[in-house]
């Protein structure tokens, strides 16, 4: 046992802190990778306009656009934006990178996508990294062993001018899961059923460290999905221990590491010394698992698509079950469907789109149903397009898109009509997010796309019965 | 950027008694492809405020005491979601100074800080009193730390960190302090070979 046993979360802070933190001051901590995109930005490089100040470390800064870009083009190949305002914001983001001299993944990239799907694909995201983006989903890249999280505007400002954040550091909490998955359980399942059970302020003021085997035989792609709703818990961040998955994922890729190996040797460290301390510890048995859905207007309210949707605990839960047009008792397999998205920063890479696509093959969406399938980015894009995965998706029913946040965010466009249903593979299912009056359903890809077939709420194993 | 000092206020309040109120319900996603911060006041609670055909609802937010209120206190868990900036800039605009619940989400806390905005987490007998009686006359005092409810409703203490404290009073921002690091910013780097 080391000396001093410490959690990976602490190695990492510890790493950053260029000045601790006392009680009269937060510690100043160095942020290794700044992620930028056009809807939290603009404020931010106005106020280092304002000072006269550069950016410290173009270098360390990635960008690209994705939540206010259409997924939908014109015959001519150009973007069709909602609106002036919305063609404006991402005209000013790559203004902005191009006068300062940032890496930037706009239109013209093979790499332009979803700022939390590219980053890991272009090797951005290491392990032992601290990393933000003003994006609360930067969570995602915690899957890597690094400490990522999303910051708002006036700190995207201070990281542009400084490279630098104050922050308090947080709490620790393991999540352990013992067992294993059953069967048709995906990691969207499980992410969902840990957010139900510790409470979708269960992890405010914590940093959740996801252990135990069913993470370590996760792909990056579910460990991904897993620490991308982190923030849905409430935490800022989670992380997942780098290992030889992540080795094996970042191997190659345009900003991985020159000395690929020596990097290695010094992530091996990056681990949780035995008997180091967390301040909170929740266990959970995985072989209890099933697939999920959510029944409400926040992502805790989510129970197995098959189960009964549980009595409403106070008056938020009865006016989101009367928002969702559902009853308790009630199961969420069969409510009827309008809408399904399959994408967004948590379930929109190319083994989701093969996912998704397995189910879709050889079926046909329900009539009542309109689907569309977003990639998660342009790489994600031509590598489904290439294994085939558009044409079997298309055939289906379903409309195949361009990269983009799409219908998860819903401010470029693409959303539901009130109150439709859409059984959606993205993050929030809180009341007009996917469009005013609309009603979200949480669930993963492999569901989704089921449901799309089923013309109502189901899971695979529905399906197929 | 600097923001108007803040040390004792005494305002009626508005309270959103729901749990778990997110920022997509502070400001819908749709209004954000903005490029500055300013005006977003109008959007703040949008959907809660305006009918489909842009009419205003009855909802108490499109009254004048709630324009003229400066405190807001919501349902635990306020602020949870996303980390858009956007939240505090429509809360400020409208006209509040101070958020009050028994539970605040991390970003949420940390944006509105930075946007002279108070976030107060109060021990739960207190804020089910702020609950149960909106409209309240309720002072807060910043340098004491105190709310204080009117009548008999008691002073409560909340806790707020020091830096965070010096800001909101002062009306200063961190990026003055942050680049006053630069120099140990430099050497880290150069430490580190970063």
């Amino acid at each position: 046992m080391a000396s001093n046993p410490l959690t990976l979360f602490d190695k990492i802070w510890d790493a950053h802190v260029v000045t601790p933190e006392a009680a009269a001051n937060p510690a100043t901590l160095y942020i290794d990778l700044h992620l930028i995109h056009e809807v939290t930005s603009p404020q931010a490089f106005t106020v280092l306009r304002d000072r006269n100040l550069p950016v410290r470390r173009p270098d360390r800064t990635l960008a690209t656009i994705d939540h206010s870009t259409p997924t939908l083009k014109d015959e001519d190949g150009a973007p069709l934006y909602v609106n002036a305002q919305a063609k404006t914001q991402v005209a000013t983001l790559l203004a902005n990178t191009a006068e300062h001299g940032v890496e930037t993944h706009g239109w013209d990239s093979d790499n332009r996508g979803v700022v939390h799907v590219m980053g890991p694909e272009l090797g951005a995201t290491q392990p032992g990294m601290t990393i933000v983006c003003g994006d609360s989903h930067t969570s995602t890249h915690g899957a890597f062993g690094a400490i990522a999280f999303g910051i708002g505007t006036t700190q995207v400002g201070h990281v542009l001018a400084t490279q630098c954040l104050l922050m308090r550091k947080p709490k620790t909490m393991a999540i352990e899961l013992t067992g294993e998955l059953v069967d048709g359980v995906t990691p969207k399942d499980v992410i969902l059923a840990i957010i139900a059970e510790i409470g979708v302020g269960g992890g405010t003021g914590y940093a959740l460290e996801y252990r135990g085997t069913v993470f370590e035989e996760m792909s990056m792609a579910g460990r991904m999905t897993v620490c991308n709703m982190s923030i849905e818990a409430g935490a800022r961040c989670g992380l997942i221990a780098p290992d030889e998955t992540t080795f094996d994922f970042l191997r190659g890729r345009p900003h991985s590491p020159e000395d690929f190996d020596a990097a290695v040797d010094q992530w091996r460290k990056l681990t949780t010394d035995e008997g180091a301390t967390f301040d909170k510890i929740v266990r959970m048995d995985a072989a209890t698992i099933r697939p999920m859905a959510t029944y409400g207007t926040h992502p805790g309210m989510a129970a197995p698509i098959d189960a009964p949707i549980p009595n409403p605990a106070n008056e938020a839960d009865e006016k989101a079950l009367s928002y969702m047009q559902v009853t308790a008792g009630q199961t969420m397999a069969g409510q009827r469907v309008d809408r399904v998205f399959i994408g967004s920063c948590t379930n929109a890479r190319l083994e989701d789109m093969r996912a998704a696509a397995n189910i879709l093959s050889g079926r046909t969406v329900a009539t009542s149903v309109r689907a569309i399938v977003v990639p998660g980015s342009e790489s994600v894009k031509a590598a489904a397009e290439a294994e085939g995965l558009h044409e079997i998706i298309m055939a289906s029913g379903a409309e195949w898109r361009e990269p983009g946040c799409s219908m998860c965010i819903a401010m470029n466009g693409d959303k539901a009509a009130p109150g439709e249903l859409v059984v959606s593979t993205s993050n929030r299912n809180f009341a007009g997010r996917q469009g005013p009056g609309a009603r979200t359903v949480l669930a993963s890809p492999e569901t989704a796309a089921a449901s799309a077939i089923a013309g109502v709420v189901t899971s695979v194993a529905g399906l197929a019965s | 950027m600097s923001n108007a000092p803040l040390t004792t206020l005494t305002s009626r309040t508005v309270v959103l008694p729901a749990e778990n109120i997110d920022t997509d319900q502070i400001i819908p996603a749709r209004f954000l492809t903005v490029t500055s911060r300013d005006g977003l006041g109008k959007h703040a609670f949008n959907d809660w405020r305006y009918a489909e055909d842009g009419s205003e609802t009855d909802h108490e937010l499109n009254g004048e005491a709630a324009k003229a209120s400066q405190i807001l206190v919501g349902g635990h868990n306020f602020g949870c979601g996303s980390s858009r900036e956007h939240a505090p800039w429509a809360l400020t605009d409208y006209g509040f100074r101070v958020v009050i619940s028994s539970e605040i989400a991390d970003i949420f806390r940390s944006n509105a800080v930075k946007n002279g905005l108070l976030p107060i987490v109060i021990e739960k007998g207190a804020h089910q009193w702020l609950l149960d009686h909106p409209g309240a006359d309720v002072a807060v005092d910043l340098i004491r730390r105190e709310v204080r409810l009117p009548g008999n409703g008691g002073t409560y203490r909340f806790d707020v960190d020091d830096f965070s404290a010096h800001c909101l009073i002062e009306g200063v921002d961190e990026l003055g302090y942050l680049d006053g690091q630069v120099s140990a910013i430099s050497d880290y780097e150069e430490r580190l070979g970063k």
